[in-house]
């Protein structure tokens, strides 16, 4: 399977990783990896667990060695099948999942601790700075275990910080926390990556910390990368069926080509984006799937098309529906949550699809 | 590192599997049944009064709100300060018949006759489990800290009453944990020999003893420890096998903070009284004995003499502490980084040493270097070269405490997990510097703690000292064991209160190990 890319303009491929492949044991762990991340921008791997996505950061960090391919940073080659700079050399700072803190230091000295080159004023003079900027400055002197896991985190994030490394890599740093906080984390956390102005790759198998978090994204699927691009890109534009079922919710539609532009379906006739019918080579008269968005369908009492309600699932500001068409076909549709329908009422609905999306039919 | 401890045990096997028959049937006859008998007879009385008294003390502190509880908590552990030796003689003193009690009772009442003969069978069982009970305590307290309360509860929802789910509920869920503890305690009865030699209760450990050192022979002490081995291996096996259903039986959730349970006035008094009863006979009383004895004697015992042996016992402590703790650091780096199957089984030999009683390993390693030391004179180097040396007690030692000092280091690397490693390369520190500034000081208490359990535990060592030690060369265990052997407790008393007191160090640290779990 080969990796689709798409380039995103102005890339100017601060990170570059190509073609990496490994095997552990004669099994392939990642096969034939390329994306570039342009300096200052937040990448994000996301694929489901097992997919190779921490692999991939643990060789771009140096502590697995690549089988082929090349990794450079900022032009220089750091990894490539023959040779490996190691990890201490790399200058690429690291948050692990567990934080790995070390429990015999107090705050201010684990952020120091990859300030040897400084004198011990100067690193006690960063220490401090950066732990206002994590707004932890009055936890200078506590251990470890004595914070929060989200002070954990923040510190964790501040040590890799501290040496100014030129690549920050954050392996599922939001996993071990609540999900409420979850959510203003990932905003803190990004935005003291952006002041520090560094750029940073890290992995996550939550889309919503994706979104979150990123400039551009990759989605990971069983050692490979299935598409890079943005956020917007990955939800509207998905290159394949893997990707449009993994990031957000949708229910795929039958359809038949019309012509090499337009897509017949029970909901009507509709025009396809170049992108999509691009890049998966489909020709006119060809048997389709065809993405629909839970936002796509829209309640409208006064619309032709009815469908029943199957089942319901309230979320405060709005419903999903899951609605079954007069041929048995599924769809959702999320719709403000004053529209309140019983199980069995039939709707109205309607079709807005801006990014018509189309895959091959595969049974 | 696991040399040692193959060795000790070649030692020990070669006369299992080809017994001298001459020396076999002289020990079958004179010696064996009776060691057997009082060996088996010992261990059971030891291991169900101290399962009686730490299973009860445990549950009613860890349950029971009364007065004093927070303070017999931890006072109920002093008692393995003790060791049994002088546990033996100090209940001994107290209790013969020229002893205090019985005095006051012949003052009182005319007589007392009515008063049961401490030198007996149950003598001998209760001076050893006040020492050892301290150990199922802290192990079945651990549990019912964990899950006493919440296992009352599960009884009483389904209907039972405080007592039927103690039964059925509480008592069954800690079962692991009591057998786990009892084992241990049934090992270090298998292991001693102070206590019984003081009580004169002919057991297989004195019996390899006089064996050596009253018939000279070295066959004969092989043989009977080959017998006392057979007992080591099946309770080691057991014991094993309880640390995998403690495993099994672990519960997930954290301990719940609820109240202790309110007694009534009369249960309060009951409760206090029993905990007070406990640590008074088996605290208390030895240490008031030792003082009324060593206090009135201090300007004559305070002698050079005395200094000399307390140096003996502090040099000899410090060799081994340094030696063991050092071998101990080395294997533990060393298990980290070969996760080999060699490695772990290495590992799992030379730990497995703390079973091993004393006069099993003294025996088991002299008899190969006496046969080294041979061989040594066949090829004309002069003689005895190693016996007769520290060597083989060092080397005795070292098999005995390894685990004692390998476990919390072993504990404290376990929390060097691979991302702290990475987390250090990651931020430019690697190799030396790396071991310098974060493997060093991590380990750092552990080998402390290891340090100071083994320096502990050589101080009061007794069977593998005397046995072995270097012709002329005394300790104070070795001096407590030689003047109470001759019945004269008040010399002995100053030494032991020198042993009690370095005792009580390793007790106050589990004391505050177990508070930092406790709330």
């Amino acid at each position: 399977m080969t990796t689709k890319m798409q380039d995103k303009p102005g890339a100017s491929g601060y990170l570059t990783v190509e073609h990496v492949s490994i095997r552990f044991d004669g099994h392939q762990v990642l096969s034939d990896i390329g994306f570039d991340l342009a300096r200052g921008d937040i990448g994000c791997l996301l694929g489901p667990s097992g997919c190779g996505k921490t692999t991939l950061l643990r060789c771009i960090a140096g502590f697995e060695s690549i089988n082929s391919g090349s990794i450079c940073l900022d032009g220089k080659a750091l990894s490539n099948a023959n040779q490996i700079v190691p990890a201490e050399q790399r200058h690429i700072g690291m948050v692990f999942q567990d934080y790995a803190l070390f429990p015999h230091l107090n705050v201010q000295k684990n952020i120091a601790f990859g300030l040897h080159q400084l004198s011990s004023a100067e690193a006690d003079k960063r220490a401090i700075a950066l732990l206002q900027q994590i707004g932890l400055a009055g936890k200078a002197k506590a251990m470890p275990h004595e914070l929060s896991g989200g002070e954990q985190q923040r510190v964790a994030l501040a040590r890799a910080l501290a040496p100014e490394p030129q690549l920050l890599l954050l392996d599922e740093p939001f996993s071990n926390l609540d999900v409420e906080l979850r959510e203003s984390l990932s905003a803190d956390v990004r935005a003291i990556i952006k002041q520090s102005n560094t750029t940073a790759l890290m992995v996550t198998h939550d889309q919503h910390e994706a979104f979150a978090m990123a400039d551009t994204i990759g989605v990971m699927h069983q050692g490979t990368l299935e598409q890079w691009g943005s956020a917007y890109d990955i939800y509207h534009q998905p290159v394949n069926a893997f990707v449009a079922d993994f990031v957000g919710q949708g229910i795929f539609l039958e359809g038949k080509m019309h012509d090499e532009r337009f897509v017949d379906t029970t909901l009507g006739r509709f025009e396809c984006g170049q992108v999509s019918l691009s890049a998966n080579g489909i020709n006119g008269g060809e048997r389709v799937k065809v993405l629909v968005r839970p936002d796509d369908i829209i309640h409208d009492d006064a619309s032709q098309l009815q469908a029943t309600v199957v089942n319901r699932n309230f979320r405060g500001a709005e419903f999903l529906y899951t609605l079954a068409l007069a041929n048995g076909e599924k769809l959702l549709a999320l719709v403000p949550s004053h529209h309140d329908h019983a199980i069995n009422e039939s709707i109205g609905i309607r079709l807005e699809i801006d990014h018509v999306v189309v895959f091959k039919y595969e049974t | 590192m696991a040399l040692p401890t193959l060795l000790a045990l070649f030692g020990v096997a070669s006369a299992l599997i080809k017994p001298d028959m001459s020396v076999l049937s002289h020990l079958a006859e004179f010696v064996l049944p009776e060691a057997i008998g009082n060996t088996i007879k010992l261990v059971l009385g030891v291991a169900l009064l101290t399962s009686l008294l730490g299973v009860s003390l445990a549950w009613l502190t860890s349950v029971y709100e009364f007065p004093l509880r927070g303070f017999f908590v931890w006072a109920l552990i002093l008692p393995m300060a003790i060791p049994g030796y002088v546990m033996a003689f100090a209940l001994v003193g107290t209790f013969e018949y020229t002893g205090p009690v019985q005095s006051s009772l012949r003052a009182w009442f005319g007589s007392s006759a009515a008063f049961p003969d401490i030198y007996s069978y149950g003598g001998v069982v209760m001076a050893l489990s006040l020492a050892l009970y301290p150990y199922t305590y802290m192990i079945v307290r651990n549990a019912f800290q964990t899950q006493g309360r919440r296992s009352l509860e599960v009884g009483q929802s389904l209907g039972l009453s405080a007592w039927q789910s103690f039964w059925k509920v509480s008592l069954p869920m800690a079962r692991p944990w009591i057998v786990g503890g009892t084992l241990l305690v049934v090992m270090e009865t298998l292991a001693d020999f102070g206590t019984v030699a003081i009580f004169n209760y002919d057991t297989l450990t004195s019996a390899i003893y006089k064996s050596w050192f009253g018939l000279y022979s070295l066959p004969a002490a092989l043989q009977v420890a080959s017998v006392l081995l057979i007992f080591v291996v099946v309770i080691t096996l057991l014991e094993r096998k309880s640390r995998a259903a403690q495993r099994f039986a672990q519960s997930r959730s954290q301990p719940l903070a609820s109240k202790r349970m309110q007694l009534n006035k009369k249960q309060q008094f009951m409760a206090s009284f029993v905990c007070l009863l406990v640590f008074t006979s088996g605290f208390i009383v030895p240490c008031v004995q030792l003082l009324w004895w060593a206090v009135p004697n201090l300007h004559i015992e305070l002698t050079a003499q005395f200094w000399r042996y307390v140096m003996g016992s502090v040099t000899l402590a410090l060799i081994a502490m340094t030696i063991i703790a050092g071998l101990a650091l080395l294997m533990a780096f060393a298990a980290r980084t070969h996760h080999t199957r060699f490695a772990k089984v290495a590992v799992r030999i030379s730990t497995l040493g703390y079973a091993l009683p004393g006069t099993v390993l003294a025996v088991g390693l002299f008899a190969p270097i006496a046969t080294i030391d041979q061989w040594l004179g066949s090829i004309g180097l002069p003689t005895p070269l190693l016996q007769g040396t520290m060597l083989v007690m060092l080397l005795a030692y070292s098999v005995r405490f390894m685990a004692v000092a390998f476990t919390p280091l072993e504990s404290n690397l376990l929390r060097i997990t691979p991302s702290i490693d990475a987390a250090a390369r990651s931020l430019g520190v690697s190799g030396m510097n790396m071991l310098r500034k974060v493997h060093m000081p991590m380990v750092k208490g552990g080998l402390a703690t290891a340090m100071i359990l083994v320096f502990v535990d050589v101080m009061k060592e007794l069977p593998i000292t005397l046995m072995t030690r270097p012709f002329g060369f005394n300790t104070l265990a070795v001096r407590i064991f030689e003047l109470s052997a001759e019945g004269l407790w008040e010399r002995a008393a100053l030494p032991a209160l020198a042993i009690v007191l370095v005792g009580l160090v390793p007790a106050f640290m589990l004391i505050r190990q177990s508070d930092n779990h406790d709330h």
